[in-house]
């Protein structure tokens, strides 16, 4: 291992665009081959006529069916699988809120792919074999717990299964082990500094934190800003799905320009929602991956339902797999409220401008007298024994939110703690609308 | 002349003022004095109470949003207007007041309030002898 590289796989990593759109394209040749062995796409293959030796060049994805979420809960539990249940090894379940859950297979060689796609991330943003990882994500079927663990094991870091909750042990931790990287999602860091606030430490003194790796709940360029400051770390944002593995499938670079999604590992395509049409780069569209190494389980355009758009397909770092913009929110997580269309996002980076405030939040929809209101609830970080100030900061930050979402919300100051705290994703918008037939 | 008093942020519904009292209690410290002043949506909960430090450190330990700071507390004789006219000497020297509560002490009413101009408090007070209250007296009672 050369410690000066900044690529763990510069054979992967630094291809041309050439090279990589031509390791791409025998890998789908390969992967539509091999989807021959799904009874799901099977079927679905030749219901549409399409044979494998269809797809001749890149382009040829479009001509294959599109996989949605529903897809796997209707062929739930091994319905989709191309190799028999005796090759696999692991099994990851989502929790079905709506219908049957949903479960992704993995053969050993999947899991190997998917450790060293984590390892490459967390290489790239300056981890070697010397810092010691700690992992407060939850484990068991939340894929960021195993996902990293193997990621940072095959890194060779020394890696802490600290897991989610218990926010004194973590603290713990963090200072008797030297920890010098975490995993978190953004909502749960921000309530270690709040404890370690409490208790006297200071993050930039007392602990040797100096890389976060912040994913799995979409969250603004400014709580990314605030992490930063608050910790004394370089924070990067992570992206992974559990129906592509988990982590690894796509993470900022040191430069912080939008995330790099492995193109050796995923075709990715962003398309418009409603015409399924790809849309020009720079345009909002839903994001559509494509798996290339996958053999237990591989999905042809999945849509993902998160909204992003391409940056680049350059970068100054010398990787040229595709920059993504951070996730907008998943188009599922978008509010239509009297017709206007709002992310969660687009609140949290106001209410993140304003120091007074804490990082804790939550949107409340009602219907009052036939009509739709949104009221916000932020916790206060500092407060100071004066009405008019606390009236004062309603009151701007009602019309900076008026600004940005074209609608007055009522804005609520709470007091610190008393908003629910999660250890997983945070709750952030509770929909209590009457739902008109 | 000052003493300190406690403000907590709370929420009207919520439980933190039974978190607070609780915490106090916990840590034996004694509540000499209190006021709740609310809008709809959020209150603050001053208080005076032994060993404030001490139990500023508790409460923020306990992730409780609170402020410690000084207010002016004066002692006054008990008969019908001594009030108004120690109110009185403020406001002809262009002083506002804030907030303000009472309560009672060895039979004597102390009248706990914040202004707007310190400096100029201070002065009326001395000028005027109006005597005060120090905060060592409080901890006295409180044991
Ligand atoms: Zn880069």
């Amino acid at each position: 291992m050369n410690y000066d590289s900044p690529y763990l796989h510069p054979d992967k990593e630094a291809l041309s665009r050439e090279e990589l759109e031509a390791l791409q394209l025998q890998r789908l040749q390969k992967t539509v081959k091999h989807c021959m062995n799904s009874p799901f796409y099977k079927k679905r293959f030749e219901e549409m006529g399409l044979k494998p030796e269809d797809i001749k060049t890149l382009d040829d994805v479009r001509k294959l069916p599109f996989t949605t979420k529903q897809d796997l809960r209707d062929t739930y539990p091994f319905g989709i699988a191309s190799v028999p249940l005796s090759e696999c090894v692991r099994l990851h379940s989502s929790s079905g809120t709506t219908g049957n859950p949903t479960v992704i297979l993995h053969t050993q060689k999947d899991l190997d792919e998917w450790a060293n796609a984590v390892a490459r991330c967390l290489w790239m943003v300056g981890l070697r074999p010397d810092d010691v990882f700690q992992n407060s994500s939850g484990y068991g079927m939340f894929t960021g717990g195993l996902g990293f663990q193997y990621g940072a094991e095959r890194l060779g870091m020394l890696t802490v299964p600290a897991a989610a909750g218990n926010t004194l042990r973590q603290i713990k931790f963090i200072t008797d082990f030297g920890t010098t990287a975490l995993h978190a999602v953004p909502s749960y860091v921000t309530r270690l500094y709040e404890v370690m606030h409490e208790k006297g430490i200071d993050p930039r003194k007392d602990t040797k934190l100096r890389v976060l790796a912040i994913g799995a709940e979409p969250h603004s360029e400014e709580q990314r800003q605030r992490i930063e400051q608050m910790l004394g770390v370089k924070a990067y944002n992570s992206f992974g799905m559990s129906e592509m593995c988990g982590p690894g499938v796509a993470f900022e670079c040191k430069e912080q320009n939008g995330l790099h999604f492995w193109e050796d590992y995923y075709i990715v395509e962003i398309v418009n929602p409603d015409t399924l049409e790809p849309v020009p780069d720079g345009e909002i569209g839903e994001l559509v991956l494509t798996t290339l190494n996958r053999e237990a389980m591989p999905l042809i355009r999945y849509r993902t339902r998160d909204l992003t758009r391409v940056l680049g397909r350059t970068c100054p770092c010398g990787r040229n797999h595709v920059r993504l913009d951070r996730m907008r929110g998943r188009s599922d997580d978008m509010i239509v409220l009297r017709g206007v269309n709002i992310f969660p996002i687009q609140i949290e980076k106001i209410l993140m401008q304003y120091p007074e405030l804490g990082s804790n939040y939550l949107i409340t929809l009602t219907t009052d007298d036939d009509n739709d209101n949104m009221t916000v609830e932020v916790e206060i970080a500092e407060f100071a024994d004066d009405y008019g100030m606390l009236q004062n900061l309603t009151k701007q930050v009602t019309r900076a939110l008026k600004d940005e979402i074209l609608l007055t919300p009522h804005v609520k100051l709470v007091p610190k703690g008393s908003l629910p705290v999660s250890e997983g994703k945070a709750v952030r918008v509770v929909d209590k609308r009457k739902v008109y037939q | 002349m000052t003493i300190h008093q406690l403000s907590v942020f709370i929420e009207n519904k919520s439980g933190t003022l039974l978190q607070v009292l609780q915490s106090l209690k916990e840590a034996n410290i004694q509540i000499i004095a209190s006021t709740i002043a609310d809008t709809q949506e959020y209150g603050i909960y001053r208080i005076i109470c032994s060993q404030p430090a001490k139990a500023y450190l508790l409460l923020k330990e306990d992730g409780i949003n609170v402020v410690l700071s000084e207010v002016f507390a004066i002692e006054l004789d008990n008969y019908p207007g001594r009030a108004a006219q120690a109110i009185q000497l403020f406001s002809s020297s262009g002083i506002s007041i804030n907030y303000m509560y009472s309560f009672l002490l060895h039979g004597k009413g102390i009248l706990v309030f914040r202004t707007n101009d310190s400096e100029k408090t201070r002065e009326v007070i001395a000028n005027n002898h109006l005597s005060f209250v120090e905060e060592e007296q409080l901890n006295e009672i409180a044991e």
